[in-house]
C-alpha cells in the first residue's frame, strides 16, 4: 500500500470533498462509512503501518494520525452544519395554525344569580357579618306573625302567598328571606350580624319584572345601641363594594309591619351619578334619568318582632333591609326581561363574563 | 289618592311659586309615594275661546239631521269681518241644539289641538266652510256628557263676567297640576286633601286650615234613630235634609275636581257624599231618607242573610260582616258598600247622610271575603279619623242646602263617641337613641307637635310614668309638671306622647320615633356602619355547595334555575313508580298553575323542561345543572301558631319543626346532544352516560368525597346505564342515561344522561379536613396484569380485588383496556389494568413487587379471573 505523503494526502483530499458535497446528515453517515470506516483508506492505511519498516514507521504513523484527525473534525464540522440546517427544515414544516379551534371543551357557566348572591355574601362575610340560611317552605308564624304581619294583612291572602295544603297546617312558601332573621333571633346568642340570600316565593304575576319564584338577600344586625344611621353606614358601604366607591345611597320613609321606622333605600346611579337628571343631552337609561335607583326596603327593626324572639327590646335595637337579585341583575348588569333568568336558556348564564360575574 | 293642586292650596298656604315636582319632593319625604305629577289640561292648546251666539239657522239634511249654521262673536281678536256684525264673527257647523242667541259657548277655532291630538282646521261640511267647532264636555276631556255643547254663565263663580275671545280655562277649571299618590297602609290619613295638605303644610313649613272644624256633641239621639250593636262602630252620626231638587246638576268646580281625582260624576246628591268623602278622608253615605223603614240597626250579620249591593250584586253575608239595617233588614255593608233598596235615586228629595267610624279589622275581613274594594273600605280598612265624621257630615249637608235647595233638619243624631285617644310614655331619648340622630328631646316634642301629637316633656322616669297612667281611670292621664316628681326639666327623661285623632298608625315607642324621623328628614341622619364583631367565614355547608356548583361549571356545565313545581303527569313520564318515595308529593293550595300543583321531590323534570326550552331555541347541545330544594310529605301534623308578644315555647318550637317537611338540597345535571362537537380533529363525542358518571366524579373530588358507582335499576333511567352513586355505605343519588322511553316521552335527544344527588348528604359525607401525604422518593415499580372475566363481573369489582390482594405496597391502580374477541372466550371480557408499586423507606426489589402482583391476582381470581398471558 501507498503510505507515501502525497498518497494519503490524495485520500485526505477525496475524503474531504465527500464530506463537503453531502447535502443531507444520511448522505454524511454514508460518506463517512466510506472515508472513515472499517474499510475505508485512511483506516487501511493504519493498518498498514505495522508492515513498515521500524524507522519509516514513526513519520508515517504521524502523517496518518494527522490526516485522520483533519477528516474527524471535518466530519463533526459538516455534521453539526447539516444538523442546524435539516433543524430549520423541520420546525419549518412542523408550523401548525395557531387559530384553529383546540382540544374543545363544554363551556360551563353557573347562573348569574349565583354569582351576584356569592357577590354579595363574600361583600358582607369580610365586614364581618355571617351568612344564615332557612327552608324554603316555612311555617306561617316564621314567615307573618312573628314579623308583626298579623293574621288580617293583606299579605296574607291567598292571592299573594303560595300556601301549602291544607291551609289548616299553617305551612306556606316563603314570601321573603326574612323568616331567616327571626330563626337566627331564635338560635343565636346576640348580638347578630347576618345576611340570608335565598329564594323566595309570591303569588305574582309572570311577566318582564316580576317572576314568581324569585331571590332576596336580606340583612339583620341585632346589637346594643343599633341605630338607622348604622343601617345607613352599612347600606353605604354595601353600595360601595357593589358599585365604587363613589356610589352612596339615601332612604325614603316607607311603611313595612316589621320595621319602625321603614325606608325604602335608593342607590345612587352608578351610570351617570346623577348628572341625567333634568339633562336631557345626556340620557340615562340605568336609572330612567332620575339620578336614584330604587333598590329595597329598609328600617330600624320594629321591637314587636324582637319580643316575638324573646328579646329585651330595653337592651337591644336593629336594623334590617332587603334587595330583590333579580332587579339587581336588571339594572347592574341590564337584563332586559326578567324572565330571561328563570327559564334556562344557556345563552343567558354564559353571557356574563369576567369581573361582572 | 289624585290631589289637586288648587284643593290643596285651599288648606294650605302653599307658596305661589311651588310647583307639582317640587311639592311632590316635599311629600316624598314624609313617606308618600307620588307616582305621577299630571298637567290637566295641559293637552289644550291654541285659540279656544269663549264665544257669544249672534245667529243661527237651523238646517235640514237629507240624512235626517238637523245642523245648525251659527255666527259666534270670539272676541276682536279672532272675528272675521262680516257685513251683518259690526264686531265681526266666525261662522261654525253645529249638531247640537241645546243653546240659544246670546248664550256663551266655548269655541275652539282653526288651530286649537284638543285631547287626543285632535287639531281643528276650517273645513267643508254640509255646504259651509265651518271655521271652528263648539265644545262639548267629552271634546275638552272634563267630562262624559255629550248631549249637548257647553252652554257657560254668563259669569263665572267668581262674579267675573265673561267676554267673548276670553279664555274658557277659568270658567271651566280645565287646568291643574295632579299629584298622583300611593299612600302606604299607616298613613290612611293622607287619603284625603286635608291630610295631604297637612304634610304639605308641615313639609313647607307654611300654615295649614283644618277643614275639620266642629267638635262632635256627645251622644244626641233626637235626630232619625240609630241603634249601635257592634264594637266595630263605635261612632254614627246621622243628619237629614230635606227637600232637595233632584233636576239640580252638580256645579262644574265640584265635577270637575271629582274628574280630576279619578271619579265620575253620578248626581248632585252623591257628588256632594264624594267630594266632602275626598276633601275630609270621611266616606259618607247617603241613604234615600224615604225609603229607610224604621230605626238604623248597625250588627254584625245573622247567619244566612243576604244582601244585594249598589253594583247589583246578591252577596250571601257573612256572620263576621257589620250591616247596617233597618227594620226590613240589611241595607248596607258598614264601610264597605251600600244596598239597593235605600239608593239615592233621581227622585230622592230627603237625603240622610251617614258618616260613621268603623274598625279597621272589621272593614278590612269584610272587603276581602266579598272581594269588594271601594273608596269607602279603602280608608276605613286603613283607619278614619273618628273627629271627622261630624264635621263631615255637616260639610255635606252644607252643599245639599246650598246646591240642591234642600232644608237642614235641625234635630241630628250622634251614637256613640270619639273613642279619645290616650297618653303614653316613652324615653324622652328614645328618638336621638333609635334614629342616631342630634335629635335632643325639645326638638323631638316640637317635630311631633307639628304632627298633631300632644307632647310633654317630663322629668321623671319611664317606669314612674308608666305607673301612674296604669294608676289612672280609664287611661285618661293628667300630667302636668306640677303633679309630676319634682326633677330638673331641663334633662326630661320621659314624654308623654298622645297621637291625634286621626293617626290610629301612633301607638308603639318606635312609631312616634319614625314620626320623628320623618320630620327631621332621613336624609338629615348620619351614616356610621356598626362595628360587627369578628365573624366566622362560612360555614362548611356553604362553602361546599360554592365547591360543587363551580366545579360542574368547570367541566362544562350551564347553571339553569327552575320553577320548583311539578305535575304527577311528569312523574309518570319518569316511570317512576306509585311506591317511590318521589311520590310523597307536597301539593301547594293555591299553585300558580293548576297543571303543576305539587313541590320538586326530583331535579330532573325542572333540568328537562329547560332542556326543551332550549332545543326549540336551536340550542342543541346540552350540559345543564341546578341546585335547589326538593320537598317530600312530611309528618302532616300542623304548625302551630303561638302568641307574638313573646318567644314561643321549646315545645312550640319543636311542634313548629316537626310540621315542616323534610327539604333536601339536591343538584341534578341533565346532559343531550354532543359533548364535542364534530371539528377538524374529529368526530363528534355524543353526550350520554359517561359524562353523567364522569361529573358525578368530578362534583366528588371536589368536595373530597370518595364514591362508588352501583349498577343500580330506577326510574328514569335505563337498566343497564344507571349507577347507584354510594359514599361510606350510603347511596346519594344516581346517574346515567335516561330510559329510552323517558327520551320518547319528553322527545329529548336520543342517550341523554342526567344526574341526581342528594347535596346535602354529599357534603354530609365529605371530610371536615384531613393529612397531606408524605411524599415517598424511592422509585416506583410498574405492573401491568390482564385478566379475562365474565361479563357479569363489572371492572370495579376486579380493581377493589386487586388493590385488596396487593396489600399496602400498591401505590394506584388504573383500568387502561377493556378487550373482547379473538383469544378471548364469548362471554367473557380482557381487562387490563396498570398498576404500581411504592414503598415508603426503600427501593422494592422484584421479588417483592411480583409477589405483590401475584397476590392481587390470587384476590381477582377469587371472581373467577384467570390471568391472560
Amino acid at each position: 500500500m501507498d503510505l507515501s505523503q502525497d498518497a494519503i494526502n490524495q485520500v485526505v483530499q477525496e475524503a474531504l470533498a465527500a464530506f463537503a458535497s453531502a447535502g443531507s446528515t444520511v448522505e454524511l453517515k454514508a460518506a463517512r462509512a466510506a472515508h472513515l470506516g472499517d474499510k475505508a483508506p485512511i483506516v487501511l492505511a493504519n493498518k498498514a503501518l505495522g508492515a513498515l519498516p521500524k524507522e519509516e514507521r514513526k513519520a508515517a504513523g504521524q502523517v496518518i494520525g494527522k490526516a485522520r484527525g483533519q477528516l474527524n473534525q471535518a466530519y463533526a464540522a459538516r455534521e453539526s452544519e447539516l444538523k442546524a440546517v435539516e433543524l430549520e427544515q423541520a420546525l419549518k414544516a412542523e408550523r401548525v395554525d395557531v387559530t384553529l379551534p383546540v382540544a374543545k371543551q363544554p363551556v360551563g357557566a353557573q347562573h348569574p344569580i349565583t354569582g351576584l348572591m356569592d357577590l354579595m355574601s363574600d361583600i358582607f362575610v369580610s365586614m364581618g357579618w355571617e351568612i344564615a340560611e332557612g327552608p324554603e317552605l316555612e311555617a306561617e308564624w316564621m314567615n307573618f306573625d312573628a314579623l308583626n304581619i298579623g293574621p288580617d294583612h293583606p299579605a296574607r291572602a291567598t292571592s299573594d302567598t303560595l300556601f301549602v295544603e291544607p291551609l289548616s297546617n299553617h305551612l306556606l312558601m316563603r314570601t321573603h328571606t326574612s323568616p331567616v332573621q327571626i330563626r337566627t333571633l331564635l338560635d343565636r346568642e346576640l348580638p347578630v350580624y347576618i345576611v340570608c340570600p335565598g329564594q323566595t316565593y309570591r303569588a305574582d304575576e309572570f311577566d318582564s319584572t316580576h317572576v314568581p319564584v324569585f331571590h332576596q338577600i336580606e340583612g339583620l344586625a341585632v346589637d346594643k345601641g343599633i341605630s338607622l344611621s348604622n343601617l345607613l353606614g352599612t347600606l353605604d358601604q354595601f353600595a360601595k363594594a357593589m358599585f365604587g366607591d363613589a356610589i352612596s345611597t339615601r332612604i325614603r320613609p316607607h311603611f313595612f309591619p316589621f320595621t319602625e321606622p321603614s325606608a325604602e333605600v335608593d342607590l345612587r346611579c352608578f351610570v351617570c351619578h346623577g348628572e341625567s337628571v333634568g339633562n336631557p343631552e345626556r340620557p340615562c337609561k340605568t336609572c330612567k334619568s332620575e339620578g336614584w335607583i330604587e333598590w329595597g326596603g329598609c328600617g330600624v327593626v320594629n321591637p314587636r318582632v324582637l319580643a316575638a324572639c324573646g328579646i329585651d327590646t330595653d337592651v337591644y335595637s336593629g336594623f334590617a333591609f332587603g334587595m330583590g337579585i333579580e332587579r339587581t341583575l336588571m339594572f347592574r348588569n341590564n337584563a332586559a326581561d326578567m324572565r330571561d333568568m328563570v327559564e334556562g336558556d344557556i345563552r343567558f348564564s354564559r353571557s356574563l363574563k369576567g369581573a361582572a360575574r | 289618592m289624585r290631589a289637586p293642586i288648587s284643593w290643596l292650596r285651599e288648606y294650605a298656604d302653599i307658596p305661589a311659586d311651588v310647583d307639582g315636582r317640587q311639592l311632590a319632593e316635599v311629600l316624598v319625604r314624609t313617606g308618600l309615594e307620588v307616582e305621577a305629577v299630571d298637567e290637566e289640561g295641559a293637552e289644550i292648546t291654541g285659540p279656544l275661546v269663549i264665544g257669544r251666539i249672534l245667529a243661527f239657522v237651523d238646517e235640514p239634511q237629507k240624512n235626517g239631521k238637523v245642523i245648525r249654521w251659527v255666527q259666534v262673536d270670539v272676541g276682536p281678536e279672532h272675528n272675521q269681518p262680516d257685513e251683518r256684525y259690526p264686531q265681526g264673527c266666525r261662522s261654525v257647523v253645529c249638531g247640537a241644539h241645546n243653546f240659544a242667541v246670546g248664550d256663551r259657548v266655548v269655541v275652539s277655532l282653526p288651530g286649537t289641538t284638543l285631547p287626543g291630538g285632535f287639531t281643528i282646521s276650517a273645513r267643508k261640511t254640509y255646504g259651509h266652510m265651518s271655521d271652528g267647532m263648539i265644545c262639548a264636555e267629552d271634546e275638552l276631556g272634563i267630562g262624559h256628557d255629550h248631549t249637548g255643547i257647553i252652554v257657560l254663565p254668563e259669569r263665572d263663580d267668581f262674579g267675573n263676567e265673561l267676554h267673548p275671545g276670553d279664555d274658557p280655562a277659568g270658567v271651566l277649571y280645565l287646568r291643574d297640576t295632579v299629584l298622583d299618590i300611593d299612600v302606604s297602609p299607616d298613613m290612611g290619613y293622607c287619603l284625603s286633601i286635608r291630610g295631604l295638605a297637612r304634610e304639605a303644610a308641615i313639609g313647607l313649613d307654611v300654615p295649614f286650615r283644618d277643614v275639620i272644624d266642629k267638635e262632635t256633641p256627645a251622644e244626641l239621639v233626637e235626630g232619625y234613630p240609630v241603634v249601635l250593636e257592634s264594637e266595630d262602630c263605635p261612632l254614627f252620626v246621622a243628619v237629614r235634609v230635606r227637600g232637595i231638587d233632584p233636576a239640580r246638576k252638580s256645579p262644574r268646580w265640584m265635577a270637575r275636581r271629582l274628574a280630576m281625582a279619578g271619579m265620575r260624576s253620578i248626581s248632585l246628591a252623591v257628588d256632594i257624599t264624594n267630594y266632602v268623602m275626598l276633601e275630609t278622608g270621611q266616606p259618607l253615605h247617603g241613604y234615600d231618607a224615604n225609603a229607610l223603614q224604621g230605626p238604623i240597626v248597625v250588627r254584625k250579620a245573622r247567619e244566612g242573610e243576604t244582601l244585594t249591593t249598589l253594583d247589583d250584586q246578591l252577596r250571601q253575608l257573612h256572620p263576621d260582616d257589620l250591616l247596617i239595617t233597618d227594620d226590613r233588614g240589611p241595607i248596607g255593608l258598614a264601610g264597605v258598600m251600600g244596598g239597593a233598596t235605600t239608593e239615592l235615586n233621581d227622585a230622592t228629595t230627603d237625603v240622610l247622610i251617614e258618616a260613621a267610624n268603623f274598625s279597621p279589622r272589621s272593614i278590612g275581613w269584610t272587603l276581602r271575603r266579598q272581594n269588594l274594594p271601594s273608596e269607602a273600605s279603602k280608608r276605613f280598612h286603613r283607619g278614619v279619623d273618628p273627629a271627622a265624621a261630624y264635621s263631615a257630615a255637616h260639610l255635606a249637608a252644607k252643599y245639599l242646602v246650598e246646591l240642591a235647595g234642600g232644608t237642614l233638619d235641625e234635630l241630628e243624631t250622634v251614637a256613640g263617641s270619639v273613642p279619645v285617644p290616650h297618653a303614653r310614655p316613652i324615653d324622652a331619648d328614645l328618638p336621638a337613641r333609635i334614629l342616631g340622630a342630634d335629635v335632643p328631646p325639645t326638638l323631638a316634642a316640637e317635630l311631633l307637635r307639628k304632627s298633631g301629637v300632644k307632647v310633654e316633656l317630663i322629668g321623671s322616669s319611664k317606669a314612674t310614668l308608666a305607673a301612674e297612667i296604669v294608676g289612672s281611670a280609664q287611661h285618661k292621664l293628667k300630667l302636668t309638671t306640677g303633679e309630676a316628681p319634682k326633677l330638673d326639666l331641663a334633662v326630661p327623661q320621659t314624654m308623654a306622647v298622645t297621637p291625634p285623632t286621626w293617626r290610629p298608625d301612633l301607638n308603639d315607642p318606635y312609631d312616634f320615633v319614625e314620626e320623628v324621623g320623618r320630620k327631621f328628614g332621613f336624609d338629615n341622619i348620619p351614616s356610621v356602619p356598626p362595628i360587627a364583631p369578628p365573624g366566622r367565614g362560612y360555614t362548611k355547608s356553604q362553602r361546599l355547595t360554592r365547591v360543587v356548583s363551580r366545579a360542574a361549571a368547570a367541566a362544562g356545565f350551564v347553571e339553569v334555575i327552575s320553577f320548583p313545581f311539578i305535575s304527577e303527569g311528569e312523574l309518570d313520564s319518569l316511570q317512576i313508580p306509585a311506591d317511590d318515595e318521589r311520590r310523597n308529593l307536597v301539593r301547594l293550595a293555591n299553585p300558580l298553575a293548576e297543571t303543576q300543583p305539587f313541590l320538586r321531590t326530583t331535579m330532573i323534570p325542572g333540568l328537562i323542561s329547560a332542556a326543551a326550552r332550549n332545543l326549540s331555541r336551536g340550542n342543541e347541545d346540552l350540559a345543564l345543572f341546578e341546585t335547589g330544594s326538593t320537598f317530600f310529605a312530611g309528618s302532616g301534623q300542623a304548625a302551630p301558631i303561638p302568641a307574638v308578644d313573646h318567644r314561643p315555647s321549646d315545645e312550640e318550637l319543636a311542634e313548629i319543626a316537626a310540621a315542616l317537611p323534610p327539604q333536601p338540597k339536591h343538584f341534578g345535571a341533565l346532559l343531550a346532544g354532543n359533548w364535542i362537537a364534530a371539528g377538524w380533529e374529529g368526530p363528534a363525542v355524543q353526550a350520554g352516560w359517561e359524562q353523567a358518571f364522569a361529573l358525578v366524579d368530578t362534583v366528588a373530588l371536589a368536595v373530597g368525597l370518595e364514591v362508588k358507582r352501583v349498577a343500580a335499576k330506577i326510574a328514569p333511567f335505563h337498566p343497564g346505564r344507571c349507577a347507584a352513586i354510594t359514599a361510606a355505605g350510603e347511596t346519594i343519588g344516581y346517574a346515567g342515561e335516561l330510559h329510552p322511553s323517558v327520551v320518547a316521552a319528553f322527545g329529548l335527544p336520543e342517550r341523554a344522561a342526567a344526574v341526581e344527588l342528594d347535596l346535602d348528604k354529599l357534603i354530609a359525607l365529605a371530610p371536615d379536613g384531613g393529612d397531606v401525604a408524605s411524599i415517598s422518593t424511592h422509585p416506583v415499580a410498574k405492573e401491568d396484569v390482564a385478566l379475562v372475566v365474565d361479563e357479569e363481573v363489572p371492572a370495579g369489582a376486579v380493581l377493589e380485588a386487586l388493590r385488596e390482594g396487593a396489600g399496602k405496597l400498591l401505590e394506584s391502580i388504573e383500568l387502561f383496556d377493556v378487550y373482547r374477541g379473538e383469544s378471548v372466550p364469548a362471554g367473557k371480557k380482557s381487562l387490563a389494568y396498570a398498576m404500581r408499586f411504592r414503598a415508603d423507606d426503600r427501593t422494592l426489589t422484584e421479588a417483592e413487587t411480583s409477589a405483590a402482583k401475584e397476590l392481587a391476582v390470587a384476590e381477582a381470581a377469587k371472581l373467577g379471573a384467570v390471568q391472560r398471558v
